[in-house]
């Protein structure tokens, strides 16, 4: 018990004005690492600081010496019971090059899902449109996709061909159309991540609906014969923006996966922990490969023969998906990650990559 | 069980506590913030208007870009630049802080407020509403994905004692045992609430006003034994000042004011 109030807060200004200055210097150079001595006489400060705490608690007199300490203590509790890996300088080479790739393959067995879900809605599609072509205007709800493949296809022939026309549908409008693109395309990914939270159902529709119009635009043009314009138009932008939207579909069905929390008794607060920075890194990535899908649907893949070739187009669409398979199968492999392979736990979707311990 | 209060106990036994901000005042900061990014978007677009006069196209991807950036990056950026704040809530002193006490990290930020997406659905942040109404930590759900809770920073001035009760003779002041008894049988909430009751004494309805001290009198007499001459005469009223007064003013001279600030 405390007898004299007064001497005691004199008596133990020092520590916590000590702590405090700690603490400062701590929170303002987030690189830095104490030396060994340094770290004991930290934690020594925090241990008598809380232990002050706990004896001032019981006084009635004090609210603000007591609003101080708690405070104190409570900044000295976050540094110190912090086992999340601390945040290094940003290196974004680093980032985009190692944690993103590493990340993607940590969580395999997720994107595999998003993609089996999108491809058995990319079939459904498809065949409602080949048993049931009358059904389009509600697979497709896009105006320039009702039209016959046929007849569109000749009209943006001939539309770039004539030179009398004007010719360009984008001339003067092809970095407003591409920053469109991103933007709401950036949107459906995110919104495709955040609906992990409704335990996957939100993710599962988007990335099925998703599924449907793919399949059914496909079915549609190759029916019609037109699957050189089909691959010419989608490959050069949808080998990434596809991808895209299904990564933004694993980072939502890891969410899902989190908050379902399937044979484990670890509480949702830390298995969210586990995957919040994963979820991160994800959409970001997401969001550069739709930066990259915006450029190049704006400035290339409104543009068909005669302007460009078919056949150039799609030799450059599977150059890409051939560099971005690479990448995200190899890069960064061999590499130890930003994100410590503890963080990722026992019987979730997560695999080892090559780079970690099994 | 819905808590005001978020309590965080340290492995070494220390409990610390704080004030959870409530769906109504989380809604006034967001307001306030959407008026400043509704702002902040204005001065972008006039900005990118007078762009438009030399490159309309360029001005136009620009200014979608500008929205789309701010209307996401806003809360992202003040609340990592601002440990937690942005400008409403700052306005209405709330925080976001780690749901366990421990350091707010940027990916918390950047999940909580992407899952803004969904929080908002279908108008006003209805969804987020309800989930906050609901959860035992008024969380919405970007804050149950991140771990993050939304705290209030009330900043509490200490009641100026010296002008509310110095210049009055306190006849327990003659016995200092009994201060010391006091103060160290009183517990924190019950000094709090006998100083509110001296504090507000004029806004009370006179016969409130008396039930109430003389119920309180009667309280703090069961905690020591008062010497009857100390005691002899005294309204409850001028009983409950003079506990209060030995109570909370125990020096002669100003003191922690400057490590409390």
């Amino acid at each position: 018990m405390i007898i004299d109030l007064q001497r005691f807060i004199q008596s133990e200004r020092a520590t916590w004005a000590e702590l405090e200055r700690m603490l400062g210097q701590l929170e303002a150079g987030a690189t830095k690492r104490l030396p060994i001595a340094e770290l004991q006489r930290f934690h020594q400060l925090y241990e008598r600081t809380a232990a002050d705490l706990a004896r001032l608690n019981t006084f009635s007199t004090e609210p603000e010496t007591r609003r101080y300490l708690e405070t104190l203590v409570a900044r000295a509790y976050g540094e110190i019971h912090e086992t999340r890996e601390k945040r290094r300088r940003l290196q974004p080479l680093r980032w985009f090059f190692h944690t993103l790739p590493q990340t993607f393959r940590r969580h395999i067995r997720a994107f595999y899902l998003s993609v089996a879900l999108t491809l058995v809605g990319a079939a459904f599609g498809g065949l409602a449109i080949a048993f049931d072509p009358a059904s389009k205007p509600v697979m497709m709800p896009f105006p320039h996709l009702l039209q016959d493949p046929a007849d569109r296809v000749a009209e943006e022939e001939r539309l770039r061909g004539d030179k009398d026309s004007p010719a360009d549908r984008l001339t003067g409008r092809k970095s407003s159309f591409s920053a469109q693109l991103m933007t709401h395309n950036t949107q459906v990914s995110i919104f495709t991540m955040a609906l992990g939270v409704s335990y996957g159902v939100g993710t599962t529709i988007i990335l099925f609906s998703n599924g449907i119009m793919i399949g059914a635009v496909a079915v549609d043009y190759v029916r019609a014969g037109q699957t050189k314009f089909l691959l010419g138009w989608l490959l050069p932008h949808g080998v990434i923006e596809i991808p895209a939207i299904l990564i933004a579909g694993q980072a939502g069905l890891i969410l899902a996966l989190a908050m379902i929390g399937w044979g484990r008794r670890v509480p949702l607060a830390a298995r969210l922990r586990e995957v919040s920075r994963d979820l991160v890194t994800l959409i970001f990535g997401v969001a550069c490969l739709l930066v990259w899908a915006g450029f190049i649907e704006a400035f290339l893949s409104q543009y068909h023969e005669p302007v460009i070739p078919y056949e150039l187009k799609i030799g450059f669409g599977l150059v890409e998906l051939t560099l971005l398979v690479l990448f995200l199968s190899r890069s960064g492999r061999g590499v130890a990650g930003l994100v410590a392979s503890d963080e990722v736990p026992d019987g979730s979707l997560a695999v080892s990559s090559g780079n970690r311990n099994p | 069980m819905k808590t005001s209060t978020l309590i965080i106990r340290t492995p070494e036994g220390i409990v610390f506590t704080q004030l959870l901000a409530g769906t109504v005042t989380r809604f006034l900061a967001w307001l306030v913030d959407a008026l400043i990014i509704l702002l902040l978007v204005s001065m972008l677009s006039l900005a990118f208007t007078v762009l438009g006069f030399l490159n309309p196209d360029l001005a136009q991807a620009l200014n979608a870009l500008g929205y789309f950036v701010l209307s996401i990056g806003y809360g992202v950026f003040c609340e990592w630049k601002w440990r937690g704040q942005t400008i409403g809530k700052k306005f209405l002193r709330l925080r976001v802080v780690d749901a366990e006490g421990l350091k707010l990290q940027f990916n918390q930020i950047v999940t909580r407020n992407l899952l803004r997406f969904v929080d908002s659905l279908p108008f006003f942040y209805f969804v987020g509403g309800v989930t906050c109404w609901l959860s035992p930590k008024c969380q919405r759900l970007g804050d149950i994905a991140a771990n993050t809770v939304v705290i209030r920073t009330p900043k509490v001035s200490a009641p100026d004692l010296d002008q509310l009760l110095a210049g009055k003779y306190n006849s327990l002041r003659a016995y200092p045992h009994l201060a010391a008894r006091l103060r160290q049988r009183v517990s924190p909430a019950e000094a709090a609430i006998a100083l509110q009751a001296v504090m507000r004494r004029d806004t009370f309805e006179p016969a409130a006003r008396v039930e109430l001290f003389e119920e309180l009198a009667a309280h703090f007499r069961g905690k020591a034994e008062f010497p009857a001459e100390a005691t002899d005469g005294l309204a409850d009223e001028q009983f409950l000042r003079n506990v209060v007064d030995v109570i909370y003013r125990t020096r002669t001279e100003p003191k922690t004011e400057s490590v409390a600030a």
